[in-house]
Order: C-alpha cells, then structure tokens, then sequence
C-alpha cells in the first residue's frame, strides 16, 4: 500500500467536521420535535377518528416509510419548488424531509403507545369521573409518553444519522464536512477515520444518556 | 444376595453460582427400581441437584456417575476430567429423562408428534414405529384422544403427562422429576401423580423434587431431607416424617403442615 | 408527460438494477445474517464481542458513509473492485448487522426451557436447532426481517451516488433530459411504493397465518 497516514489534513480542515456535526445535531433536534408534533396530532386523529381520515393517515405513514429517504429529500428540493415556482435553501428543505420522514414514524410509535395504556388506567379515570378530553389529558398521555420513551430514543438516532442524507444537496453537515476533506485532500482513510467514530460516539452517546433519562422516567 | 443396580452414584458434590456455593458436598446412591424423594425449603440446592444429573447445569467438584458413566466429565488422561462435548452429553442424555415444572412441552408439534421426536432423532426409530411407542405412552397417560392437540389445547395437567410421556418413552435408565405439579392448579395435581405411581409401580427408578408430602410417603421409597447445599437427613418416609433428633427437618416439616392445612 | 412515458424503458433498466442489488444484498446478509446471529447467541465466549462489536459497529454509522468509504477506499489498498461490487458489499455488511439483531431477537425470545427440554430427550445441538429452536423462531424472525428486506430497497438508492445507474440514478438522468422533475420523482416513488408496499402486505399476512401456535 503506498500510502502514507497523515491526519494533519484533517486536523486543519477539522472545523468542518465539528461544525458539521453540530448542524447534524440541530438538524435532527428540529426534526423530531416537528415530527412528534405531527405524529402526536395523526396518531390521535387516527384513534378518535373515522374511517376517511384513518385511511388518509395511513396512505401517509405507508407512502413516506415505503420510499427511499433520498428520493423524498430530492422530490422536496427539487421537484415541489418546480411546480409551485417558489426556491428555498437546502437547508430548510433538509428539515421540512426529514421532519415529515420523522412524522409518519412517529404516528406509528405513538399509535401503538396509546392502544398500549392499560384499560385498567382509563377505566380509573371514567371512575373518578374525568371527562374524555381530561382523561387523554391528564391518564393517557403522560403514560403513553413513557411507555414510547425507548423508541423515541431510537427513533431520534437514527435520525440523526439519516441527516447525512443532507449532504447529497450541500447541506454543510457531518458527511458533507468528511466529503468536502476527501474530494479537497483525497485523505480518504483519516477522513473517514475521525468521521466514523464521531458518528459512534455521538450515536451511542446519545443513546445512553436517554436510556439513563428513560430508567427515571419509564414504564415497563 | 445380588445388590440392586447402582443407578446414580453422587459423591462429594459441588456447585456454586457466583459466590453462592448452591451444593455443598452432597452424596447420594440411587438403586434401581428406588423412588428417592427430596424435599428441602426453597435455596436448598434440591433443583440445582436434580439438573446436575443430566448436566443442565455444569458441577464443580465432586462427581455424578449414571450407570457407571461420569456425567459432566471425561478423562483426559493424566488424571485430568475435562468437560464433555455436546454430542456426549446428548448421548448420556438420552437415557435420563426429566419433566419440568413448567412443562417445556414444544408448542409447535402435537402432543404425539412432541414424544415422537426423541424417538425418531435419537433412538434412530422409523416413523411408524415411533408414532405406535407415542400413542401408546400417551394412551397410557390417559391422553389417547389428544394425539393431534397442540400444547396450547391442553389443560395444564394434560400438558404435563405429555410431559411424562415424552420422557419415558426414551426408555431412561432413571426419571428426575423438578417440581412437575407445583405450577399446576390443585384440582390437576392428582391425575399427575397418579400416573407417576402407576410408572414407580412398574419399577421406574425416580428422582423426584417435590412439596407434595402425601405423595412422598405414599410413593416414595426413599426421603431426603436438604437444607444448606446437604443432604441433611434420609431413611424410609415413615423414619423422616418422624422426624426426630432433626431440629430443621422438624421446623421445615412443620412449615409445610402449616400451609397445606 | 409524454416524456416520462417515452423514458419508460430506461426507468425500468434502472427498476432492474436495484432489483439485483437488493436481491444480492438481501441473501448475503441472510446467511451471513444467521450465520453470526446463532453464533452470538449459542456459540463459544470468544465469539461474542467480535460479533458484537461487528454489529454495533455497522448499526452505528450512517450507511452513506460507508458506502462513501468502500467505494474510495478499497482501490487504495490495491481491491479493485467494480462500483457494483463495492456496493453490494458495503450494502451487504451494512444489512448483515442489522440482520444480526433480528435473528437474536428471534432466538433469545424463546424460553430457556425449550433449549433445555430438547437436550433432555438427548438431541445434539444441530438437531435442538432444526427441530426445536428454528421453528419456534421463524415466526418471531419473519416480520422484522421483511421490514430489514424493506430498508435494503430503500437503502440501495444510495448508490446512484457512487454511479450506478438503479431506479434513482435513472429517474435523476430522465430528469435531466426533460426538466420535469416533480411527475418524474412521483412516478419513482410510486415504483419504490409498489415494491416496498407488497413486501410489507406480505409480511402482515405471514404474521397471521402463524398465530396458531398459542403462547
């Protein structure tokens, strides 16, 4: 192999890397909150609702996790800015994908969280005599919300790591960072080197410090 | 006079789970035709005794010999016991049988085709053969209408003389039985055990944990008392349930009166 | 429109390629899938970090970025292979983690007892595994790993970033022939629907046809 390990390249140019993965991380904050917002309103919709608007819910979690997230990130950047004759930046167009990619999981997740409140708990509520509305309010959402606290940690880093995607249309993220020092240095092994192990640690950083957050929090 | 047959020999047995030393030194003959019973307050080491015998669980020191046949080890030479592979310890296996607590019946095949397994992958029996051993066991056990039913149609007695049946119809030189009507409603437990007094009748040679006391005086030949990783006491269940000059066998003895009345 | 329509045919060649890359993925990943996953679970000590860390590993970055470094990297250490082999590798690997934790889930879902009843009637451990565990364990592996089948379709849309011409290469070089981008990313993404929807259809009815088996 005549190659020669120098990761003074990277080092210079690190900033981008960093820099890189704090747009990461804002990139996948925004989104799951905007996705549970979404998720949370269809996931209701969806239980309290009738046969028309379950079947429009469900056409959208269907379509959105049967398609390639690439595809949705380019229909969304390139393609609804050609019909409606409007432009916007990369990376609001980052978002507004990853969110709506982020929603339809979430209506799944707080679906099933919701029709997994034991009856026993609702029943309760009927008991000392809270309306429909209070009952959601004050019994079934606080107790959905920790029985889905596991898969809301998943969810959001694997977010995190589908906003790589982002670097496909230039947003200057983590892969777009290692990608830039690559085509600029051709230092592919360091790049990919420091790159790898920031996703890892970050990834599974991430992860731990939920699973601490859910063992206060959760229930089983 | 010809001694009786040697089945199960244990000398100096132990075990320890982590810092937990769960069997302390226990020795144990068990002679053909026996039904030794072992009772003990819970901790006492009478399952991890029983699972040694067909090495579920791996012992430490000491040794388990089954027909002559070191269970957990073999020699390798230099006065070395190494551990034994899976494929000997299948071999050993086959001629102990066991029955759970909880059944471990295989929920996908019938209640046939569950004692027909062994039959036809171990004992090497062809299809026919074996289908005529199972229903004949399962006849025996009172299930000759449930040959097709799957576990999940049984109720939890059926479930557990198929159990029965899966394990005789092996042919095992001994049968350990692990608590098997503990986990059964009370109106259960009696069609259970009477299918075992039926196989001790017809000379089974048994290794039975129990809390069942009526069975281990009606059917046992044999009581031993652990306690403590020991074989505390033993003799006939008349001697035993006496109980005397034993302190803890006494205050266990009458523990278990107190619940079961 | 009259464009999409004509370009039919190499949005299909395109169909095609993705087809193959999945279907290849999908079976590496499989065997190597199983292969790993009983040896993590049933297998020596020593086996379990390197699997493990194998499969937290590859779980634990984006797939683009392996991909990326597959195909930039391995010509440096004089592999040359072609673009497609390099990703149905990197693909291959990225899946084969993931299939990993389905067959483990699988496996570590049926009680300890079934495992220790099989060896009481003396059945060695290639027969425990046949008769006894696999069966058991289909039903609980099946559905998780369709929607695995599933991600690798979609997944295989990242190596119209590395060249080769799948499903979304074909759409974006259509695209860039007729300047229609919306009707022609629809179209797309209906195909990928088509594919996707059907595994998933079939997964749900694999589920109820093994309900019989009462747990």
């Amino acid at each position: 192999m005549r190659y020669h390990l120098d990761f003074g390249f990277i080092w210079k140019h690190f900033d981008r890397l960093a820099w890189g993965l704090v747009l990461s991380l804002e990139l996948a904050v925004i989104s799951i909150f905007i996705g549970i917002a979404i998720g949370l309103s269809l996931a209701l919709a969806y239980t309290g609702g009738g046969r028309a608007i379950r079947s429009a819910v469900a056409g959208y979690v269907e379509f959105i996790r049967n398609v390639p997230l690439l595809l949705l990130v380019y229909l969304i950047f390139y393609g609804v800015p050609s019909i409606e004759g409007f432009a916007y930046d990369a990376t609001t167009s980052f978002v507004i994908t990853l969110s709506v990619y982020a929603g339809a999981t979430m209506v799944e997740v707080f679906r099933a969280g919701l029709a997994a409140v034991p009856r026993g708990l609702i029943d309760a509520g009927k008991a000392i005599g809270l309306t429909g509305w209070q009952r959601l309010i004050w019994v079934r959402l606080p107790t959905m919300f920790r029985i889905v606290l596991p898969s809301l940690s998943n969810a959001f880093v694997s977010l995190f790591k589908d906003t790589s995607l982002a670097s496909v249309i230039a947003v200057p993220e983590l892969t777009y960072g290692a990608q830039w020092i690559n085509t600029n240095t051709f230092r592919i092994i360091e790049v990919w080197a420091v790159t790898a192990p920031m996703y890892l640690v970050t990834g599974y950083g991430l992860l731990f410090l939920l699973q601490r957050l859910e063992r206060r929090f959760a229930v089983h | 006079m010809p001694v009786l047959e040697l089945v199960v020999q244990i000398r100096g047995l132990k075990k320890s789970f982590g810092a937990n030393r769960v069997l302390d030194g226990v020795d144990l003959d068990v002679h053909k035709g026996e039904v030794v019973v072992v009772i003990g307050p819970s901790g006492s080491g009478k399952t991890t005794l029983l699972r040694c015998i067909n090495l579920l669980e791996t012992y430490d020191e000491g040794s388990i010999r089954v027909d002559g046949v070191e269970v957990g080890f073999r020699d390798g030479g230099g006065g070395v016991r190494k551990h034994r592979h899976d494929r000997e310890l299948a071999r050993i296996r086959a001629d102990i049988g066991m029955v759970f607590q909880l059944f471990n019946l295989f929920p996908h095949l019938t209640a046939r085709e569950n004692v027909m397994l062994g039959l036809r992958k171990v004992r090497g029996r062809s299809a026919t053969e074996a289908k005529q051993i199972a229903e004949q066991w399962l006849a025996r056990v009172g299930l000759g209408d449930k040959f097709e039913s799957l576990p999940g149609q049984l109720s939890g007695g059926q479930q557990q003389r198929v159990g029965i049946a899966r394990a005789v119809a092996m042919g095992p030189k001994v049968l350990l039985l692990d608590e098997i009507t503990s986990a059964l409603d009370p109106e259960l437990v009696g069609e259970v055990l009477n299918v075992v007094q039926e196989l001790a009748r017809d000379g089974m040679t048994m290794i039975v944990v129990t809390h069942e006391m009526t069975f281990a005086r009606d059917v046992g030949t044999r009581i031993v008392f652990m306690d403590g990783g020991r074989i505390q006491a033993q003799g006939t269940p008349r001697e035993v349930l006496a109980a005397t000059g034993h302190d803890r066998l006494k205050a266990f003895l009458a523990r278990i009166e107190m619940k079961h009345h | 429109m009259l464009f999409a329509l004509q370009s039919l045919p190499f949005l299909w060649h395109g169909l095609f390629i993705t087809l193959q890359v999945s279907a290849l993925v999908v079976v590496f990943s499989l065997v190597g899938g199983i292969l790993l996953g009983v040896g993590i679970v049933y297998g020596p000590r020593w086996l379990y970090w390197p699997i493990r860390i194998y499969s937290d590993f590859f779980r634990g970055i984006p797939l683009l970025v392996l991909i990326f470094f597959i195909y930039y990297a391995l010509p440096l250490f004089s592999i040359n292979l072609t673009s497609f082999v390099s990703v149905v590798v990197a693909l291959s690997a990225f899946e084969t983690a993931h299939i990993i934790e389905v067959v483990r889930g699988a496996l570590q879902s049926i009680p300890r007892g079934q495992n220790e009843a099989a060896k009481t009637i003396g059945l060695r451990f290639s027969q425990r595994l046949i008769y006894v565990i696999a069966p058991q364990a289909v039903r609980r592996f099946l559905p998780p790993w369709i929607n695995a089948v599933v991600d690798t379709v979609k997944g295989s849309a990242l190596v119209s970033l590395v060249g080769i011409v799948d499903l979304m290469l074909a759409i974006q070089q259509v695209i860039g022939r007729t300047y229609i981008p919306m009707p022609l990313y629809v179209l797309g993404a209906l195909m990928y629907f088509v594919i996707n929807y059907s595994l998933s259809s079939a997964s749900r009815r694999l589920e109820a046809r093994f309900a019989y088996i009462r747990e």
